[in-house]
């Protein structure tokens, strides 16, 4: 490939994009089951409940500190996947590229795309590229859909949250969202924050090993835990409490947060995970996700409560009470 | 990034020293209303009315600069936004504000170019880096923010730039506070004054209000233990009383006020009559832009013609904004006026206070 940006040659499904194919995508992603290059994966799967998910990445910058749009797009489906209670096996991407996109950049992000399946243990097994022309989309866009198995015995969901469960949170609040907003034009930043962008699914298999009764597993990412505990109190049809000294917030990323205006747990996260667990089994829970790479700064939250069905508080730090809402749009920084 | 020593302002054990004192002095049924609203959202995020004495009733007045930023002003931002080739910069929270019959955020989906920034700065260079474009921001804010856009106009004129200009829409808090005061049926017994206003004006600038009016004052920060202090302060002055204008603030906030921002401010603004959403016109409560610094004022220069805006019916942000009615009290809030759809200025800026009732009321 003599040219170093994408042109609409490379959409056009002639030589320029097998080129492309050939050269660039399937030394990174290949495998024996895409490397065929049919129409579709044929899928050799144990019968059983499979969990089935996609999701579409269009984060702005496409590079940002911890990681780029590239592994967010692979370890965000795993996460969904790993989510439903399922061991995720296989992943479809979608690539939407804009005429001109540097190649250097599409090399960085499909390595970062190999690595991050490698990681986690998830093969890409089909895919598809188009290009559009310059301004119909904004550097990059990707699709990953995917999916995994889900173990006999294995029974999680949003509205599985029972009384006097424990709510669990893997780490640290608004890794991402902070940094990305760091990012963005207009704000310069010199924080030392990374996303937190990682697949969590080793951490729920430890999980659910330990502990096959766990209520909900969750990952909290746009409209961050608060947004994520409304939806579960609401399918749920129970109260939760918060307590806030319990929360763990990095003090960089709390001090953005302060100076924007945002309240952390609305941030978005793309590495962590919320388990709803029953109180007996949560220290043994909280000791497995603390030994994973991802979860050396899980903690315990809150608790489920029976009264207030549908609605989450916080116990503050001074001893009030206050709702946690659900988020009605984007947070928008004030003023002053 | 690290703010330091913000723990030891949200220490519970100090919190819980400060709660005492209120809860063994207050015996008077009183009404303190806060003008600052960041102050409003803070009571709420930290639970604060929870942990007062029932004696104690915390009201919030017109402390919110989008919300008191008067239809017509949003109307004009909007007819900005549709000049060609031109770039509106703003600080976030105004994007969703209703005018009249759009909203910056409505503008941006049909494609105008409105981009949000941080600081006034931010916008200087985004006019740098577009020279063959005009660049307007929309000054917006108390004398907390009129500082910065005083230095970045002083900036700009130093640089000769001619694609850059402002709207000012500025506000001053102490005219509002002594129009507040004039309002019949206003009911206050003390004013936790605003932090960030305070740094600037100074302890001094509270002197007319409170010579007038002898009423209650003590100055925050936006910890709870900040605060929870000023109430203990307010509280002693009014069992007591004594009233005073105080400092719960001290490690902020000094009897005359960053001096070298009152002197930018001076010199690129003059103060003039402003009308605020809900309050209607307050005399010499604004700042508009000198005679020296007139060639950057965006109204000047491009003229938008905006229609007379009505105030929306039924909305009871007037009553609120000064202290008569509580937010679940307005017909409108949560049935028809809510923070996707907000019809009144208090619901439209997360700081509002029925956005903030809206989100932490149970």
């Amino acid at each position: 490939m003599a040219n170093d940006t994408i042109l609409l040659d490379h959409g056009s499904g002639g030589k320029v994009s097998h080129a492309l194919t050939r050269d660039l995508l399937l030394p990174v992603f290949g495998n024996p089951i895409l490397n065929r290059l049919d129409d579709g994966a044929v899928l050799d799967i144990d019968a059983g409940r499979l969990a089935f998910s996609t999701d579409t990445y269009v984060v702005d910058p496409i590079f940002f500190p911890g990681g780029n749009i590239g592994d967010l797009a692979i370890n965000g489906t795993v996460n969904d996947l790993a989510m439903c209670g399922a061991e995720p096996l296989y992943l479809s991407v979608g690539l939407i590229l804009e005429e001109g996109l540097a190649l250097g950049d599409l090399k960085k992000i499909v390595a970062a795309m190999g690595a991050a399946a490698t990681k986690a243990d998830v093969k890409i097994v089909t895919g598809d590229t188009k290009v559009v022309p310059k301004g119909a989309a904004d550097k990059i866009f990707i699709n990953t859909s995917g999916v995994g198995r889900i173990p006999e015995g294995i029974d999680v969901g949003c509205d599985q949250a029972r009384s006097r469960d424990v709510v669990i949170i893997s780490g640290t609040l608004a890794d991402h969202g902070a940094t990305v907003l760091t990012q963005r034009e207009g704000l310069t930043f010199d924080a030392q924050v990374a996303s937190d962008s990682a697949a969590l699914n080793h951490m729920v298999r430890q999980i659910l090993n330990i502990c096959p009764q766990v209520s909900v597993l969750r990952d909290p990412t746009r409209g961050g835990v608060g947004t994520a505990l409304n939806e579960i109190a609401g399918q749920s049809g129970v109260g939760i409490k918060l307590f806030e000294d319990k929360i763990p917030v990095k003090p960089e990323v709390s001090g953005i947060c302060e100076l924007l205006g945002l309240d952390p747990l609305y941030v978005a996260n793309e590495g962590k995970l919320l388990a709803l667990v029953p109180a007996a089994q949560a220290e043994n829970v909280l000791a497995a996700i603390t030994a994973n790479e991802y979860g050396r700064d899980a903690a315990i939250i809150g608790e489920v409560t029976a009264d207030t069905p549908g609605k989450v508080f916080m116990q503050t730090r001074i001893g009030g009470s206050r709702i946690v809402d659900m988020l009605t749009g984007e947070q928008l920084p004030r003023i002053c | 990034m690290t703010l330091k020593h913000l723990e030891e302002y949200r220490d519970p054990e100090i919190a819980r020293t400060l709660i005492d004192s209120i809860q063994n002095r207050s015996r008077k049924n009183i009404r303190l209303m806060e003008v600052c609203g960041t102050h409003t959202v803070s009571i709420f995020r930290h639970g604060i009315r929870d942990v007062l004495p029932d004696t104690i009733s915390l009201l919030s007045g017109p402390g919110c600069p989008v919300c008191v930023t008067a239809q017509g002003e949003i109307d004009a931002f909007i007819a900005l936004s549709r000049v060609e080739g031109m770039i509106i910069t703003t600080f976030g929270d105004l994007i969703r504000v209703p005018g009249t019959k759009s909203s910056l955020q409505e503008e941006r989906a049909t494609g105008r170019d409105i981009r949000m920034v941080y600081s006034a700065m931010d916008a200087l260079e985004v006019a740098q880096a577009n020279p063959d474009r005009q660049v307007v921001f929309l000054g917006v804010g108390f004398e907390t923010t009129a500082p910065t856009i005083a230095g970045t106009l002083t900036m700009a004129k130093t640089m000769g730039l001619q694609n850059f200009s402002v709207i000012s829409a500025h506000k001053l808090a102490p005219p509002a506070l002594d129009a507040l005061m004039q309002i019949e049926g206003v009911e206050l017994d003390g004013f936790i004054m605003p932090g960030h206003v305070s740094v600037i004006i100074g302890l001094k600038a509270y002197g007319g209000l409170f010579a007038t009016y002898r009423v209650p004052c003590a100055v925050a920060g936006f910890e709870p233990t900040d605060i929870l202090k000023a109430v203990a302060m307010l509280v002693e002055q009014i069992e007591s009383e004594k009233p005073a204008v105080e400092n719960a603030y001290p490690r902020a906030v000094t009897q005359e006020g960053n001096v070298k921002a009152q002197k930018i401010m001076e010199t690129v603004f003059k103060v003039e009559d402003a009308n605020w959403r809900g309050l209607g016109v307050i005399p010499l409560s604004g700042l508009g832009l000198s005679d020296a610094f007139a060639e950057f004022d965006a109204m000047r220069r491009f003229q938008p013609v905006v229609p007379e805006a009505p105030e929306p019916k039924g909305c009871g942000c007037g009553e609120i904004l000064t202290g008569r009615k509580t937010p679940p009290e307005c017909a409108l809030y949560k049935k028809v006026c809510t923070p996707v759809n907000p019809i009144g200025p208090c619901m439209v800026s997360s700081e509002g206070t029925c956005a903030a009732y809206y989100r932490f009321h149970s």
